[in-house]
């Protein structure tokens, strides 16, 4: 292993497909048409000497370190402005080049700390590098003045900003602007007095910097710093890695010395994030290796005991005698369990292979159930596969952009990043949501329309387009007629045809004005590429089926699908959700979304698993909780999932947990769902194990282990150790004999393998014969369904039970930060408390002003079912009638307040419309002192089992 | 009425609001059968059923169709 750095072209690649021939220093080379001079010798292995150039961002053309001479040309040009063109023959090194390198170089050392041995840069230093190239030997001049003595910025927590280090190359700058797309950083003043400045001459801390980190990526010194490195030095090997976050799924590499991550840096060649990361990627690593990770298997009679620290094969037994008990005394379908969307697809993949051959029953779900369940239903009906229909990169080609539901600059940031670089580009952009989230108007940025609906209103919205696009006569009829089911689009037309869907009579149910509705929808039809990209917004609600799938018929009737640029995109939450749901998780699908019943799937699991298989759907999630309440239900195997925080309507969640008889809780941390567990298994980060995580765009990337487990086993070792304690052998050797298991059962995976994964970096399935590098996208000459065609249907709009009353007046709707990700176990766990500390209640000024509320304040929220505590916020975030808060801290109780209504046709819970009254307050609520208390008790007795264990 | 036995009710009438959507109530009824056979469990089922057989009267009418002839 070395860390074997990744080599910089110094300019970003060329796109074009036209090849240009030039000559450099003699050797003989083709470049695309547009290439820099650069980029083109650095292909043939001549790195012209460089500083202000790096291959994530545009040239600036401003060191002039880069300088070389054209045959026929006059003067010096820089080598990073000047594209390659046909039959040029360029000179990258001589006698007089070598001078002015020397002579620029002179200067920049002139005014730097020449501290070299004691540098947190040393041995990764360009400036260093370049003053070794270019055979810097002395320098001349004696300034009187200076930056040598400019003061450090420490705020933040991840990076230091050192202006003594800085060359003022703006590489940093350009980053926040071009990959970024923030612009927090300026260079200030003129001439001797430039310098970096985050906002308006701020501390890091205070501007605008979104911590992505890839401003420290860029800086070529010790300028920008990762203060780990500070800390630690430089790392000696690096491993390719994916990120354990969000559904973005980018690639890193995991820099470490011997088994520390020294730093996370986002992989130039990960096909989802490009080089790019976000804070919680690039820097919230630290929860892996933190105090609170419990390493050694623990058991308890009842949760009012103390835990006891048992070995390894103690606790296995345990859990399995506890498990065939029950089913000895209440049924064979008495128990079942939870896959991880957090863990590898292979540890999914064997824990619902546990749970359906050696459960005996199909009682298994995952955190989809509260996320995009109704994706994968609507999708599945309307084009016949549960996914999004493109890969990211699809976005850069979109002239329309429709955001619904969806916050993709705090809850996928990287891609939040592209996005922008595309609207920045010129794309257009409707965003519908409630809310004013970010890319309604940020930086170079802003909407042509926001349609700002009344929470809960989504179908009626999808309606009232439709209505516009069948009515103006704005129908792709070619896609359509060739590409879809005639009938049901006949029947949709008239449908939606009717005028109670205009967006006139609309107006009143969705708060949207009709003009804009209409001036949205002609946009969208009539521009030639279309991408729509929602989120949980759409589908955390109780038609949240419905509203996918009348996305998926807006796409269709528009010709929308099937190309680049276009496309229903769900940006899908967890790392691994996509995957998790593609392993057969839910209790109807077997492996790739087949149904248990459906005769030649379950023949062939059968045969493959050596076990009699149910053919009957199993429990969901919250089913299992009724069932654990009426006597049916008694023992749960949870990999990596906190229901007991993460799950509405969260008291009923901890009654039924309460009256399980065994709760089996594997993880890394002994989480809120733990406090309510009999057995604690503990689990492994991914920084511990090998496998591969499935993100949003159907990207299969690899996981790798770059530590041993800190308990001992990874995941899948646990759920194998298990399955064999119970009777159901499994004998696996690595995870990568799991993924042929998967590949030869699931026909969407038959061509990957971890080989192929390895030779090409990622894989999008479907990957099979027909698709053997994997498929970017989806239903390009007809649909997966048997008959090849899009399946429209009808979209009624249903209001939602969830009523405002004079008693419940306002609606509160859900979301999440940046800096925090999903139940916050991990990013609570790091620095990123720094930036959010606490869940806090947004409330629009006249909301606030009617019950005299001031930011800060104390404030009950109480719903229908429960009453929580949160400080106010008072912004024009939220319109009049709404309040808004994230879930990232379990004693907000977030989830005590929201309702048990849930979507439909796959019970994902009405997370974004509660009816809830708002009162000033001194105090937290009867529930936030209970918890505490329940809270305390549980951490004693995890102390007290480790005092005893020790 | 039990909580889960609401639950169950209000699942299936829920269900039958999306199907109703659909002119031809065979095809509406066939709809909210295919989708409580394929996604819900035998215990909810059987529940489902007892409840129609016991009161049914908080089932919409085209819920109540299907659920009547669920197996």
């Amino acid at each position: 292993m070395s860390i074997n750095k990744e080599q910089d072209f110094g300019t970003p690649a060329s796109e074009s497909t036209k090849l240009v021939n030039l000559e450099i220093d003699g050797f003989k080379v083709s470049v695309p048409e547009g290439t820099s001079i650069m980029r083109a010798a650095a292909s043939i292995g001549i790195d012209i000497p460089k500083l202000c150039a790096t291959d994530s961002i545009e040239p600036f053309g401003s060191c002039r370190l880069c300088v070389v001479q054209i045959e026929g040309g006059r003067g010096m040009p820089a080598s990073c402005t000047t594209p390659a063109a046909e039959g040029l023959k360029v000179v990258t090194q001589n006698q007089k080049l070598a001078e002015v390198r020397r002579g620029v170089m002179e200067l920049y050392i002139s005014d730097h700390p020449l501290d070299c041995l004691t540098c947190s840069s040393n041995g990764d230093c360009e400036l260093q590098d370049m003053a070794g190239a270019v055979g810097l030997r002395e320098v001349r001049y004696n300034p009187v003045e200076t930056h040598l003595h400019a003061v450090k910025d420490e705020s933040n927590p991840y990076f230091s900003f050192d202006p003594s280090k800085c060359i003022v190359c703006s590489r940093c700058v350009r980053a926040c602007e071009e990959t970024q797309g923030t612009f927090a950083l300026t260079i200030d003043g003129r001439g001797f007095d430039s310098k970096v400045s985050p906002g308006q001459n701020e501390a890091f801390m205070d501007s605008e910097c979104v911590s992505c980190g890839a401003c420290v990526q860029a800086c070529p010194t010790a300028t920008l710093m990762e203060k780990s490195v500070i800390d630690h030095g430089q790392p000696e090997h690096a491993i390719i890695t994916t990120c354990a976050y969000c559904g973005v799924g980018c690639s890193f590499r995991a820099e470490m010395k011997g088994e520390q991550v020294i730093r996370m840096v986002p992989n130039k060649d990960g096909k989802a994030n490009h080089g790019h990361s976000c804070i919680k990627g690039r820097f919230a690593f630290g929860y892996a290796t933190h105090k609170d990770r419990i390493t050694k298997p623990m058991i308890r009679a009842s949760i009012k005991d103390a835990w006891q620290e048992v070995s390894w094969e103690e606790a296995i037994n345990h859990a399995a005698s506890e498990l065939k008990r029950i089913q000895a005394k209440y049924g064979k379908n008495a128990i079942g369990g939870i896959t991880s969307s957090r863990c590898t697809n292979e540890e999914a993949y064997l824990v619902q292979k546990l749970i359906r051959a050696g459960f005996g029953n199909n009682n298994v779900d995952t955190c989809a159930r509260v996320c995009h369940s109704p994706t994968g239903y609507g999708l599945k009906q309307t084009f016949g596969e549960s996914s999004g229909t493109q890969n990211f990169d699809s976005v850069m080609k979109a002239d329309v952009i429709v955001l619904m539901g969806v916050n993709p600059t705090d809850g996928h940031p990287v891609f939040g990043s592209m996005m922008k670089k595309r609207l920045r580009q010129g794309a257009k952009l409707i965003v519908i949501d409630p809310r004013n989230i970010d890319l309604v108007k940020t930086a170079h940025v802003q909407a042509d329309y926001h349609l700002k609906l009344r929470p809960g209103t989504n179908v009626a919205v999808v309606n009232a387009l439709a209505h516009v696009i069948i009515t103006e006569n704005l129908v792709d009829e070619e896609f359509v007629n060739a590409r879809c089911d005639i009938a049901s689009f006949n029947k949709w037309r008239t449908f939606v045809s009717d005028v109670r869907h205009s967006p006139e009579n609309t107006e009143t149910i969705t708060g949207v004005p009709a003009a804009e509705m209409r001036a949205a929808a002609r946009l969208y039809a009539t521009t030639k590429n279309g991408a729509f990209h929602y989120g949980l917004g759409v589908t955390e609600h109780s038609q949240g089926s419905t509203t996918v799938i009348g996305i998926a018929n807006l796409a269709m009737a528009t010709g929308n699908l099937g190309r680049d640029g276009v496309g229903v995109n769900p940006l899908r939450g967890q790392n691994n959700v996509q995957g998790s749901c593609d392993m057969g998780s839910f209790p109807h699908e077997l492996p790739g979304y087949r149904h248990v019943s459906d005769p030649e799937t379950h023949a062939l699991f059968e045969s493959a698993w050596q076990a009699p298989l149910s053919t009957e759907p199993g429990l969901r999630i919250p089913n299992m909780f009724d069932a654990a309440l009426d006597g049916s239900y008694l023992g749960m195997y949870i990999e990596g999932e906190d229901i007991a925080q993460s799950d509405p309507d969260i008291i009923h969640v901890h009654n039924a947990l309460r009256a399980m008889e065994c709760v089996i809780v594997q993880d890394i941390f002994l989480n809120e769902t733990a406090k309510f567990a009999h057995v604690f298994l503990p689990g492994a980060s991914f920084l511990e194990k090998d496998g591969t995580f499935t993100n949003a765009e159907r990207r299969i990337s690899p996981v790798r282990k770059v530590m041993r487990p800190l308990a001992g086993y990874a995941d899948w070792e646990v759920t194998q150790l298990l399955s064999n304690a119970l009777g159901y052998p499994m004998n696996y050797s690595h995870p990568s004999e799991i993924m042929d298991e998967i590949a030869r059962l699931t026909p969407s995976f038959n061509g990957v393998s971890y080989d192929k994964i390895t030779e090409l970096g990622s894989i999008q399935w479907p990957c099979n014969d027909e698709t053997p590098e994997g498929t970017p996208i989806m239903h390009k000459d007809e649909f997966l369904r048997d008959d090849g065609k899009g399946l429209f249907m009808l979209t009624e709009y249903v209001a939602t039970r969830e009523k405002v009353t004079q008693k419940f007046p306002l609606i509160l709707t859900t979301g999440r930060i940046l800096s925090q990700y999903n139940v916050g176990a991990q990013t609570r766990r790091t620095e990123n408390n720094a930036w959010h500390s606490e869940d806090i209640l947004e409330i629009h000024p006249h909301d606030a002003e009617d019950r005299g509320v001031n930011t800060n304040d104390w404030v009950g929220i109480k719903s229908r079912v429960g009453e929580t505590v949160l400080r106010a916020l008072v912004t024009d975030r939220v319109q009049p009638g709404v309040v808004y808060t994230t879930f990232h801290f379990p004693e907000s109780g977030a989830n005590v307040i929201t309702t048990d209504n849930s979507d439909w046709a796959t019970n994902c819970p009405e997370y974004k419309v509660t009816a809830v009254q708002i009162t000033k307050v001194l105090q937290p609520s009867e529930w936030q002192k209970e918890y505490q208390a329940f809270s305390e008790l549980q951490l004693d007795l995890l102390e007290q089992g480790i005092s005893n264990g020790s | 009425m039990s909580n889960k036995i609401e639950t169950l009710i209000r699942m299936a009438n829920d269900i039958s609001d999306f199907f109703n959507a659909e002119p031809d109530k065979e095809i509406a009824a066939k709809g909210v059968i295919n989708h409580i056979t394929r996604s819900w469990d035998p215990r909810m089922r059987n529940d489902i059923i007892a409840y129609l057989h016991e009161d049914g009267s908080h089932l919409s009418d085209l819920a109540k169709n299907a659920v009547s002839r669920l197996s």
